[in-house]
């Protein structure tokens, strides 16, 4: 068996990793699984192309930064698609999440995100057509590591960019006044408001933090492999998995358990075939929830 | 009663429109006092000061914390308003560490203030001092009622409140309880408190309601009240209370 699985999988994980921080902080903040978070990834990723497109269309052609395959237009492209998927989360939640969360029923909320969903992703399809698309053709030489494994310099430095966004995310939650304030809210939102905590700034900072980085993987998908409408919708299954895996509510939780899933799967393509993938994470998880129904790094609700 | 810190005047409030759990109630609460609220199971106490607090919709009547009208303000501008709730359970986050359940309180203090005012939270309760580290879900029960007291404090409120701090508790733990209010009440912050254990809260209060159904229906001095035949019968519920509001009218 080639080790190529581990960067592989470490790859997936990372793109199912960040999606799933998203996931998991929207479930534990506001309390339910928000099946649209697939499609900030694709709108994100769009727009984010928009960006380059635009930013290309004013400068004229940038030359990449070598070694990589794209060069500053697309980090500075990627930084408004994150503003622009923020902003999006946002106006969903002020016209529809915020609306239906009065009704105090989750699953009036989580049945609205699956409409959302559906309409994000037949709204992206209607602007770009469901052709798959690309942010660059060039093609990367994979250069030999080692133990007979090779690795891209864009997939060195996307691997660079996940490990920072989570220890930053990982920092912001856990050192600052806002991250105590919403693992207050996940705790006890009743308590929460009484020591004065304002609810509707947190959960601003919720859709931000999930959406931003649910844009970010989507254009690590995006670079990687391709742009589609359904990019996002088909990492959904994976990305709940992980955060269920991680525990819910745990930031590393989330990366650890989308790292575990990249890696079973990149690791199940190669031993019995590429049919299997999307059962192995399934699996994993069931095994891991009949042990430790919590998961890996989940508390037991008091 | 000008100089009343919390001054409630005839409030009706209740989670369902057009079911008021609480009344028409009215209380005053002088600076520098331990005002008790007792009554019968379901007279509405909690509801009261739920509130109070913001957490129960008031259809009527009005809360007046310094003179400011804070009727219906939101739940968390409560604590920027100068009023600090102590819930009856649940009132800490139990995941999070004794530290960190002060510091996420400390949101509405100075930057430069909250390490100092933690720090003399530690020295007012050395039990949480000892424990800062350890999730406050491990606490007793009586050191949950400390921390969830120190949470309160740190935000210098004009009032305290508090709903029924001695429940669930053991008996040395309600002794603890109450020897603390008393020591806070000593340092300068008025206290309002909503109390089942009516003997041990009379016992540090300086006034007291006795709810009835929602109203205020007894007022008094807390040493005497304990002793007052109304009280006993209020309390007990032994006389009609139609009979009784004829008998005053």
């Amino acid at each position: 068996m080639s080790l190529q699985f581990i960067v592989d999988g470490m790859l997936t994980g990372s793109m199912i990793g960040l999606g799933a921080i998203g996931v998991t902080l929207t479930y534990s903040i506001l309390r339910f699984s928000n099946f649209a978070h697939g499609d900030f990834m694709a709108w994100g990723t769009y727009a984010t192309l928009a960006a380059v497109g635009a930013i290309t269309a004013m400068f004229g052609k940038v030359a990449p930064i070598a070694p990589l395959s794209f060069g500053w237009p697309l980090i500075v492209a990627l930084a408004a698609g994150m503003a622009f998927t923020a902003l999006l989360a946002l106006l969903l939640d002020k016209v529809l999440f915020s609306r239906l969360r009065r009704q105090e029923q989750a699953i009036i909320v989580v049945m609205g995100s699956f409409g959302a969903s559906m309409s994000l992703r037949s709204l992206l399809e209607f602007i770009f057509t469901s052709r798959p698309t690309y942010f660059s053709r060039a093609i990367q030489i994979a250069m030999p590591v080692g133990f007979g494994i090779r690795i891209t310099p864009d997939q060195i430095a996307l691997l660079l960019l996940t490990a920072v966004l989570v220890l930053g995310v990982h920092l912001l939650t856990t050192r600052t006044q806002t991250g105590r304030a919403m693992q207050a809210m996940s705790q006890n939102p009743a308590l929460a408001r009484v020591v004065g905590i304002d609810v509707a700034g947190v959960v601003r900072v919720t859709w931000i933090i999930g959406a931003a980085l649910a844009c970010v993987a989507g254009v690590m998908i995006g670079i990687l492999v391709q742009i589609r409408p359904f990019m996002g919708f088909d990492m959904l299954l994976p990305m709940f998995a992980a955060a269920i895996l991680g525990g819910i509510g745990s930031i590393p939780g989330a990366v650890l358990g989308g790292l575990i899933i990249g890696l079973a799967e990149a690791g199940a393509v190669q031993l019995i075939g590429a049919e299997w993938r999307a059962a192995v994470s399934f699996i994993i998880l069931m095994a891991v929830l009949f042990v430790r129904p919590i998961g890996l790094f989940g508390v037991r609700e008091r | 009663m000008s100089e009343a810190v919390l001054d409630v005047r005839d409030l009706e409030a209740g989670y369902e429109p057009g079911v008021p759990i609480v009344r028409g109630a009215s209380i005053a609460v002088n600076k520098g006092e331990i005002v008790v609220v007792l009554g019968p199971n379901g007279a509405g106490k909690s509801s009261l000061i739920k509130a109070i607090a913001g957490l129960v919709p008031i259809s009527r009547g009005s809360v007046l914390l310094d003179g400011n009208d804070i009727t219906a303000a939101p739940a968390h501008t409560m604590v920027r308003l100068g009023l600090a709730f102590v819930p009856q359970t649940e009132n800490v986050f139990p995941l999070m560490s004794v530290e960190d359940n002060l510091k996420v309180a400390c949101g509405i203090l100075e930057r430069r203030e909250a390490p100092t005012r933690i720090e003399e939270m530690y020295a007012m309760f050395p039990d949480l001092a000892r424990q800062k580290r350890s999730a406050a879900g491990n606490l007793s029960g009586g050191q949950r009622q400390m921390l969830a007291v120190a949470r309160a404090l740190i935000v210098h409120p004009k009032v305290l409140v508090l709903d029924e701090p001695s429940a669930g508790l053991s008996p040395k733990f309600v002794s603890m309880v109450f020897e603390m209010l008393s020591a806070i009440r000593k340092s300068g912050v008025t206290i309002l408190l909503v109390e089942q254990n009516a003997k041990a809260a009379l016992a540090i209060g300086d006034r007291a309601y006795v709810l009835v159904e929602g109203k205020e229906r007894h007022e008094g001095v807390a040493s005497t009240l304990w002793d007052d035949p109304i009280v006993a019968e209020l309390y007990l519920g032994q006389r009609p209370l139609k009979r009784e509001a004829g008998g005053a009218a």
